[in-house]
């Protein structure tokens, strides 16, 4: 149950939208698909569920092309949220579900079992309109999810949700995973990524600039951030060799320093100038990957 | 055996969704009621027309001999008006007009020929009904009169006022084949009538109808995720049917409704709906022509609609779009309708294989004319082959249009739309 893609590219007329993309997500595995926006992402989740064609490469699943003898075997989550306004929420899932291949009968004892874990189980008999937002997006989820596919494509799941929906939905996204989905989801929130993929891509341009797990990733970009925290003033660091670049917080500042070793020249350096109440190396964080990845992009 | 399964569910839930809405309820009910009023229009009038009430006329007479002839002549018709002689002045029974007593007054004299000169006299000049009953009972007496001083017996006069004998014969022509006769003309014209309606009304409601879910799916953003769970093109056409089964179950809830109720007022004036139309002289093959053409007309303009529902992304777009298929009945309608007393033109002959007006042209020259068998044929396969294209483009633009959501449509966003569903 592996879901690959071999040297696909996408052009609309001259613009090249995706550009030689090679991914490999193997079954369960949460695969983080990440870019500023219009790099490309939406376009590759189309593909990837043939509603475009790719104009070169190849997308397969199990060795095969995905098509409508497949479909019933994939989960959906578009990031323009799409549900019948005027249908209740029974009537579109199980609407929904049967296009997935399922059978009435079992449509709705799936689906109250989703509403009853997303605490919401008295819109059944709502209409989609007369939602909130999140609530809307918790039914679109669990359109996605109620034929238990073997691979879901999530476009922004998390958007718009307040922080209890989001570790909710989280939640449902690790537990599906656990039960053997294969999961590529795309997302602005880093910190989400970081607790939920173990690999990702960062797209820009069509191209990934970034891809591999988590971990090496963050290894292989080297630099690391350190916090200090203290009474006197820090503006002096910046003229150490090895300090990239200095930000500065409430209580001190935050330098992101080339390697390990840099560190210690700091510490050095402010060892006698006063009070420190927090002096502490870090990992980079995915945003700090992001911003200066993607970012480049935009000097 | 999958795909064939995702066709009836999308096919179901079309029909059942418009089948319970509230739109689709409310205006089959008031057809419904349409066609009960319409049906009973005689009672309903006979409702507000007060039987028992009759209108008085007040009758001064200077003649003496009037008034006798034209109350005998008012006592063999149906009417409710009633006269009373007024003993007195023309002055005096207006009066009593004032005073509500008459509704007019009708005063006869005599002219210098001897014969009758009248002049009505009311309040109600509006009330025209009285006014030329009265003038036409006069009018006979008049007629009789002057008829008999100028010496002339009953009995050539009615030779003179009796309608030509007028036949029309109809030849056999060369191939063998008869010409139509004059009933069933009269039959084929009120099937063309009737066809001409209902594919008009189809072709209105339905198409915009299909037009309008699609538009609907797109701008709910629904229909991503519809197309990522089963083929755009079988859910196109699950669309155009299912509509055409619900445009089929109203137009039949209409048709039966329509006659049991001629059925139950044969007698009266309504019953002679068919014979006016002559629909029982109509042959087997007008009708299954009727069917064929009104199935194909509906399939060509609904499988149109689809395809331009799918360029639009948001609802209000969709009345601007539907403009050019609406011209097009327009035209087809008002074509036939030319063509009703001109079936030979050759404008007919020319139209009739344009496969947008085949259904309405081409079917009355077959009911109306001995149409050759291949012209038939041919401007069928036509249609076939229009609809057959249609669908094959509707459905690219569908499968590429879905994924647009661009401002307006424009010729610009069907070429995107070919291009973003093109294989390559």
């Amino acid at each position: 149950m592996t879901l690959k893609l071999e040297q696909v590219t996408k052009k609309f007329g001259d613009f090249t939208a995706v550009d030689q993309l090679s991914l490999e997500i193997p079954e369960k595995q949460i695969f983080g698909f990440l870019g500023a926006n219009g790099a490309g992402k939406t376009t590759t989740f189309r593909m990837i569920l043939g509603l475009m064609d790719a104009t070169q490469g190849k997308v397969t699943w199990n060795g095969n092309s995905i098509d409508y003898g497949n479909s019933n075997d994939i989960g959906y989550l578009p990031e323009e949220r799409g549900l019948y306004p005027k249908l209740k929420v029974r009537e579109q899932l199980i609407y929904l579900g049967r296009l997935r291949g399922m059978h009435k009968k079992d449509i709705v004892p799936a689906l109250e079992e989703w509403l009853e874990r997303f605490k919401v189980p008295d819109y059944i008999d709502k209409k989609v309109e007369e939602l909130s937002k999140g609530n809307q997006q918790k039914i679109q989820f669990i359109s996605a999810v109620i034929h238990k596919p073997k691979l879901l494509i999530l476009d922004e799941p998390f958007s718009g949700l307040d922080p209890v929906n989001v570790e909710m939905m989280l939640k449902a996204v690790e537990d599906l995973k656990e039960a053997g989905t294969s999961i590529v989801f795309s997302s602005h929130q880093m910190e989400v990524v970081e607790d939920l993929c173990e690999h990702l891509c960062i797209m820009q341009h069509g191209k990934p600039i970034v891809h591999g797990k988590l971990t090496e990733i963050k290894r292989s970009f080297g630099k690391k951030n350190l916090f200090i925290h203290a009474d006197f003033d820090l503006d002096f660091l910046t003229d150490i060799s090895g300090v990239v670049s200095q930000k500065k917080t409430p209580e001190g500042c935050k330098l992101q320093i080339e390697n390990e070793e840099i560190s210690q020249k700091v510490f050095a350096a402010i060892q006698d100038k006063g009070f420190v109440r927090r002096f502490e190396l870090e990992e980079p964080s995915l945003n700090d990957i992001f911003i200066e990845k993607a970012g480049e992009a935009y000097e | 055996m999958k795909l064939m399964n995702k066709f009836w569910i999308v096919l179901k839930h079309t029909y059942w969704t418009r089948f319970k809405s509230k739109s689709f309820i409310i205006t089959t009910a008031i057809f419904l009621v349409f066609i009960l009023g319409l049906a009973n229009i005689q009672s309903i009038i006979g409702l507000f027309d007060n039987e028992d009430e009759q209108d008085i006329v007040a009758v001064v007479d200077q003649t003496d001999e009037i008034y006798d002839m034209l109350s005998q002549n008012f006592a063999q018709t149906d009417n409710n008006i009633s006269l009373e002689l007024f003993d007195g002045t023309v002055e005096d029974a207006e009066e009593a007009v004032k005073s509500g007593e008459y509704v007019g007054v009708l005063s006869i004299q005599s002219s210098k020929d001897n014969l009758p000169v009248a002049s009505y006299h009311t309040s109600q000049l509006s009330n025209t009904r009285i006014q030329s009953q009265l003038e036409n009972h006069l009018q006979q007496i008049k007629v009789a009169l002057a008829t008999n001083q100028a010496g002339i017996d009953q009995s050539v006069l009615e030779s003179i006022y009796a309608p030509i004998e007028f036949d029309t014969v109809a030849i056999e022509n060369e191939s063998g084949g008869e010409a139509k006769t004059e009933e069933e003309l009269n039959g084929a014209r009120g099937l063309v009538y009737v066809m001409l309606f209902l594919l008009y009304f189809a072709v209105l409601t339905y198409g915009n109808m299909i037009a309008m879910d699609i538009a609907n799916e797109k701008s709910s953003r629904v229909m991503e995720i519809l197309i990522s769970s089963s083929s755009p093109v079988s859910q196109m056409f699950a669309k155009i049917i299912g509509i055409a089964l619900l445009g089929l179950t109203q137009i039949g809830l209409f048709l039966i409704v329509g006659f049991i109720m001629i059925q139950q007022k044969q007698d009266e004036l309504v019953g002679g709906f068919f014979e006016f139309f002559g629909l029982s002289e109509i042959s087997v093959a007008t009708f299954i022509y009727a069917i064929v053409f009104f199935l194909l007309g509906y399939l060509l303009y609904a499988t149109l609609s689809a395809m331009l529902g799918s360029l639009v992304s948001r609802m209000e777009e969709v009345n601007q779009l539907m403009m050019p298929v609406i011209l097009l009945i327009v035209v087809a309608f008002m074509l036939a309708m030319f063509g009703i007393s001109v079936p030979e033109s050759s404008v007919m002959t020319v139209t009739s294989f344009i496969p947008f007006f085949t259904p309405m042209v081409m079917f009355l020259r077959v009911g109306m004319l001995d149409v050759p068998i291949w012209e038939v044929g041919l401007s069928i396969a036509i249609m076939i082959a229009t609809i057959a294209f249609l669908a094959f483009i509707g459905a690219r633009v569908y499968r590429g249009g879905v994924l647009m959501y661009g401002r307006g449509a424009s010729l610009k966003d069907f070429k995107q739309a070919m291009k973003l569903s093109k294989k390559e």
